[in-house]
């Protein structure tokens, strides 16, 4: 069966405006999304702020450049995902739009199989 | 050569039947090969070559008795062989996936050969494709057109089309988007992003975007052939019926639209004497049934408009009134800029063109209407009606930049021209 990733991203400046109690609110959604969706669900995680992120690159001496922040910066930032494995795309997207995302959206990315 | 009835076939009477077969039968037997092969361009390719067998075979044999069943049969027969083939060389890109189980709405009576037809509509209008995507895929699978014709349709090259086709087909089957006909929870948000694609094209061929003529027939016919093949396999869904009525509403005027001389001739100046009655019948027939759901969608209020004028045996005697009242309705369930656009229009012609001003100008702030030309020429024609030339001029002028149809720019230039002989006003 097909495994889709759903991404969550969070317009951080949402984010940062959001009160306590939107935050009790949000694990708890996801608890409920845990145990409607779980089934399907292979893994998931919350992450840390994008601004906690380090970027790694390859440079042309055969060597890295390391750099503090996210690769791109964009109003929208990557704050977490789920890993899910169902049918088709209408089912992944079926189950991405219950995926709870108050302060920005999700995006369905299929997971590429190497045979 | 002679049929079983013993008549004579000509090579040409087998290649009028084979294009007939291509324009009737096309999506039937794409749609069912698909079913085989699981793969959009390997089905294209069997396709194509039954179509290609069918010319000397119905020229030797006769034409079968059901074509579509015939052309089906080898199609598939010819995905079988190339599929054991390719089977001993390697397995293929991801498959399209079926489900293998009880027969879609719309099933043919050939237990053997399911009406797929449904389920290749889905897949090309899926929301997960662009909807550039989804309309050339729909001329392209549904339709047969060749890459070549849908790009001249859009009035892009061939090669931007063909990469387009490539990457939604690319998409499909990468995503898993399904090959079928959606859950029941599903359906109506899908049933009318088809209808968005057919809409598309036929409001593209009815008002060409650009280019000599103000009508494009051949979208108009396919997107009318589409809306038709919806209502036989979508009998429930009031919004398939609505859309079908508006084309053959709208499309009852075709005749009428120019003068002999290619100029652009209004509502007002059309010929109703020459209008389609029997489009219009079926049309208001159909408008009446898609109007009994509640609440009505928007393709049954827009047609329901389009009855109204239908209905005028003349343009003065009109029902301002109740178009008005469709459009407010309209404007309700679909709060598009320019469903309100035309709604103004709909308002100067039952109040007057103050008050028809009046309501464009409380759609000045609406970025989606800053370059519609249509935005434009309306505000003009309300100006001219109260001799406010010069503004009007600019208006006209304004509509005409952003005007890349021919026939409509001729209509435009010479509002311009009437504008300029009768000054100081009209």
């Amino acid at each position: 069966m097909p495994q889709y990733l759903i991404l969550i991203y969070d317009d951080e400046a949402v984010r940062a405006a959001a009160n306590p109690e939107e935050f009790v609110r949000l694990l708890k959604a996801h608890e409920e999304f845990g145990a409607a969706d779980g089934a399907v669900v292979r893994a998931g995680h919350a992450l840390q702020a994008a601004d906690t992120a380090t970027a790694i690159r390859a440079d042309s001496s055969g060597g890295f450049v390391v750099t503090d922040g996210a690769f791109a910066e964009t109003k929208e930032v990557l704050a977490g995902y789920y890993l899910i494995e169902v049918a088709h795309l209408d089912e992944a997207l079926a189950v991405a739009k219950r995926v709870p995302a108050p302060f920005g959206g999700v995006e369905v990315r299929p997971i590429r199989v190497f045979e | 050569m002679t049929d079983a009835a013993g008549r004579q076939w000509s090579e040409g009477a087998s290649a009028a039947a084979v294009a007939e077969a291509h324009r009737r039968e096309w999506a039937f037997v794409l749609a069912a090969t698909v079913r085989v092969t699981r793969d959009l361009d390997l089905a294209e390719e069997c396709v194509q070559d039954a179509y290609a067998q069918a010319l000397a075979a119905w020229s030797d044999r006769g034409v079968p008795a059901r074509p579509g069943a015939w052309l089906t049969t080898v199609a598939r027969r010819r995905a079988l062989e190339l599929l054991r083939r390719e089977a001993t060389m390697r397995r293929r890109l991801p498959h399209l996936l079926t489900e293998q189980t009880e027969p879609g709405p719309g099933d043919g009576d050939d237990p053997d050969i399911p009406d797929d037809r449904l389920r290749l509509i889905f897949t090309c209008c899926h929301p997960a494709l662009s909807v550039e995507a989804q309309v050339a895929l729909t001329l392209r699978l549904l339709c047969g057109l060749s890459t070549a014709e849908v790009a001249r349709a859009f009035l892009v090259g061939e090669a931007t089309m063909a990469a387009r086709i490539t990457r939604a087909k690319k998409k499909i089957a990468a995503a898993a988007i399904p090959y079928r006909v959606p859950a029941a929870d599903e359906l109506p948000a899908r049933v009318d992003a088809v209808l968005t694609v057919v809409h598309l094209l036929f409001t593209t061929g009815h008002t060409a975007p650009a280019g000599a003529e103000l009508i494009r027939r051949d979208l108009v016919e396919r997107s009318l052939e589409l809306a038709r093949l919806l209502r036989t396999l979508l009998p429930d869904e009031a919004g398939v019926a609505g859309l079908l009525a508006l084309i053959l509403l709208t499309d009852a005027r075709r005749d009428t639209r120019t003068n002999a001389d290619g100029r652009l001739l209004l509502l007002a100046e059309q010929d109703r004497s020459r209008w389609d009655r029997r489009a219009i019948d079926e049309g208001i027939a159909l408008v009446r049934h898609a109007l009994r759901h509640r609440p009505p969608g928007r393709f049954a209020l827009m047609a329901a408009i389009a009855a109204v004028h239908a209905e005028a045996p003349v343009w003065q005697d009109t029902d301002w009134a109740e178009i008005v009242a469709l459009y407010d309705l309209l404007v309700q369930l679909w709060p598009s800029p320019v469903v309100a656009l035309n709604r103004a229009v709909a308002v100067g012609f039952a109040h007057g063109p103050a008050a028809g001003l009046a309501a464009l100008d409380a759609l000045a702030a609406e970025p989606q209407l800053a370059g519609y030309a249509y935005a434009a020429s309306s505000r003009g024609a309300f100006l001219a009606r109260l001799g406010r030339a010069a503004e009007a001029r600019v208006a006209y002028e304004e509509a005409l930049l952003l005007t890349e149809n021919a026939v409509e720019r001729a209509y435009l230039a010479a509002r311009l021209r009437d504008l300029t002989e009768d000054e100081p006003s009209r």
